[in-house]
């Protein structure tokens, strides 16, 4: 169990997270999402006690983090990849680690088994690509068998066979009944791997939903209409409260009316359709709704989504 | 990975008590000990540390014939051979440095921090681990270097042995000043947690201020120079000429030396304490 309460942290004059306050469960996948710069990371970095808050509380399994008695054993944590010591062996930098908590030797060996790095463990971190350094930092973060798991941005430079492992690391820790929170920028990928999402912007918190609830939501359909009446096909829209906008191609998209309510209600008017397509929005272009307003550096204001989400790589 | 049915709570015994100083100090000595650096930078103190007292004293003794006899009368054999071992500090120093700036560097400190949350303890952990080790050796070498160096200056030049007046002094002390100066060290970066800044600061300190300082007229010179660590150490080769003018006498000046690094580590550990990591 992770409790965050008006959490708030300061950057000079720059407000990074802003009253962040929301509950982590255990037995779930938690997501935490939010556009790059948005304070997630530093949100962790709190719940961690490395940042320290301006103000509000961040709890682990009731405590702060300070005053856990054996931190590893409750806690792990993958912050940022390669922030290890390039010159020590992937081995090393775990059996430091196991030795500060009192952490048997053969778990060393067992987590590294288990992140598929045993054939390289005597190897020094620097020679590591990416991928490993992030496989040897969720080691690190299963070293003490914790019940809360934090991961930040933990598929960044994994190939998709890593992604897919990681995947189904973080839904099997979670079955077994542990509290996994794990930090993207990518919808899509929390789409499938988290049970619910805390999404961010700008340091405050957006909304905590389940995916389920946000996919229902996302789906909320919009309507392609085209007809030769447009003028009188949307003021009877606008007389029922439908939203309609018109389209280049002179189409006309509804909202707040589904398909069958519109058919019907053009049968009624004796107006003509061409056109009648209910359209479905993306969990990415759901996100982006949610987030568009608190978005921290975007090219131009009328950027796409698409190129939003090459600015964030 | 085995699937287990969904519980609520992932409960699992935790052995009582807490994580300790010792559970860290443990942690620490694999730190220090799993990267190659330390290695190298102890062996080249101690290489430093022998080659250049051995140098010292094999041309001392060529020389011998032709020196004045008020020159051989001065002579102090034990303090000759111990000059190797002032060149090394800096090494060691670095080495002080390194150990505190690379957790930064690295972001090691996160990993180290995630494991223990309590800072102080952390930082005594390092210093009682590389303490002991950056005394032992400097300790050693001093020892290793006393005796090269007095085997080297053999008959006629004048030599020493561990009962010689004074020199047993001189040995141990530049042993604990040299020692000292890698935790002196180690403070300054806890707080300065740069490498390059924290070295630069420390060679500052040894070296530049001191030169610095002639500038200034004789009298703040006399005053002031007698509080760097150069001038401290400086004390403890002089045993049989009394400790250099406007200098503190040996020991007075260890304390002075274990009092700069007690201040640097407190400020060290409130600076740790108070920053993010």
């Amino acid at each position: 169990m992770i409790e965050a309460k008006g959490l708030t942290k300061r950057f000079g004059d720059k407000l990074a997270v802003d009253q962040l306050s929301f509950e982590v469960r255990p037995g779930f996948v938690t997501g935490f999402l939010g556009p790059n710069g948005s304070g997630k990371s530093t949100t962790m970095r709190m719940i961690m006690g490395l940042d320290y808050a301006n103000a509000g509380d961040a709890r682990v399994n009731g405590h702060h983090y300070h005053d856990l008695r054996w931190p590893l054993r409750e806690v792990g944590a993958l912050l940022e990849a390669r922030a290890i010591h390039p010159g020590r062996s992937a081995r090393k930098h775990l059996l430091m680690m196991a030795a500060a908590n009192r952490i048997a030797r053969r778990r060393v060996d067992e987590v590294l088994d288990v992140v598929g790095l045993t054939d390289v463990a005597n190897q020094r971190v620097g020679k590591f690509s990416l991928g490993m350094g992030q496989r040897l930092g969720i080691a690190a973060a299963l070293l003490g068998d914790p019940g809360v798991l934090l991961f930040d941005e933990p598929i960044n430079g994994l190939d998709p066979d890593g992604i897919r492992w990681v995947r189904l690391l973080l839904k099997s820790l979670a079955q077994e009944g542990r509290t996994v929170f794990v930090s993207s920028h990518l919808m899509s990928e929390m789409a499938l791997t988290a049970d619910e999402v805390v999404i961010i912007g700008k340091g405050r918190l957006i909304v905590q939903i389940a995916i389920d609830e946000l996919l229902a939501q996302s789906s909320r359909r919009s309507v392609r209409v085209s007809s030769p009446d447009l003028a009188s096909l949307r003021s009877a829209l606008d007389g029922v409260g439908a939203t309609t906008s018109v389209e280049d191609d002179g189409s006309l998209t509804v909202r707040g009316k589904d398909h069958r309510e519109i058919g019907t209600l053009a049968a009624q008017r004796s107006i003509v359709l061409y056109e009648l397509t209910p359209q479905s929005e993306s969990l990415e272009e759901a996100f982006m709704d949610l987030t568009e307003s608190s978005v921290e550096y975007t090219g131009s204001p009328s950027a796409s989504p698409q190129q939003l989400k090459e600015t964030e790589r | 990975m085995t699937s287990t049915p969904a519980t609520l709570n992932y409960e699992k015994p935790t052995p009582g008590g807490r994580y300790s100083l010792w559970d860290l100090m443990r942690s620490e000595w694999l730190k220090l000990s799993s990267v190659r650096s330390t290695f190298w930078t102890l062996g080249l103190t101690v290489i430093i540390g022998l080659g250049v007292s051995a140098i010292a004293s094999s041309v001392t003794r060529s020389h011998w014939s032709s020196q004045s006899a008020s020159s051989r009368a001065s002579f102090d054999p034990t303090s000759l051979s111990l000059t190797g071992v002032f060149v090394a500090q800096l090494i060691i120093g670095v080495l002080g440095v390194m150990v505190m700036s690379g957790e930064y560097g690295t972001g090691t400190i996160r990993a180290t921090l995630s494991a223990a949350p309590r800072r102080p303890l952390v930082l005594l952990a390092k210093v009682a681990v590389f303490g002991a080790v950056a005394l032992v050796v400097a300790l050693v070498t001093s020892f290793l270097a006393f005796f090269i160096g007095q085997t080297l200056l053999s008959a006629p030049a004048v030599h020493a042995t561990l009962s010689t007046p004074g020199a047993l002094r001189e040995v141990v002390g530049t042993g604990l000043f040299i020692g000292l100066i890698g935790i002196f060290s180690l403070g300054l970066a806890t707080i300065i947690r740069h490498t390059a800044g924290a070295i630069s600061t420390f060679v500052a300190i040894l070296l530049v201020v001191p030169n610095i300082l002639r500038a200034f007229p004789n009298s703040v010179f006399n005053d002031a120079i007698r509080y760097f660590p150069s001038r401290i150490g400086a004390a403890f080769l002089s045993s049989n000429q009394g400790p250099p003018r406007n200098a503190f006498s040996p020991w007075i000046g260890l304390l002075v030396m274990a009092a700069y690094t007690v201040a640097l580590l407190i400020l060290g550990a409130m600076v740790m304490v108070r920053r993010d990591a």
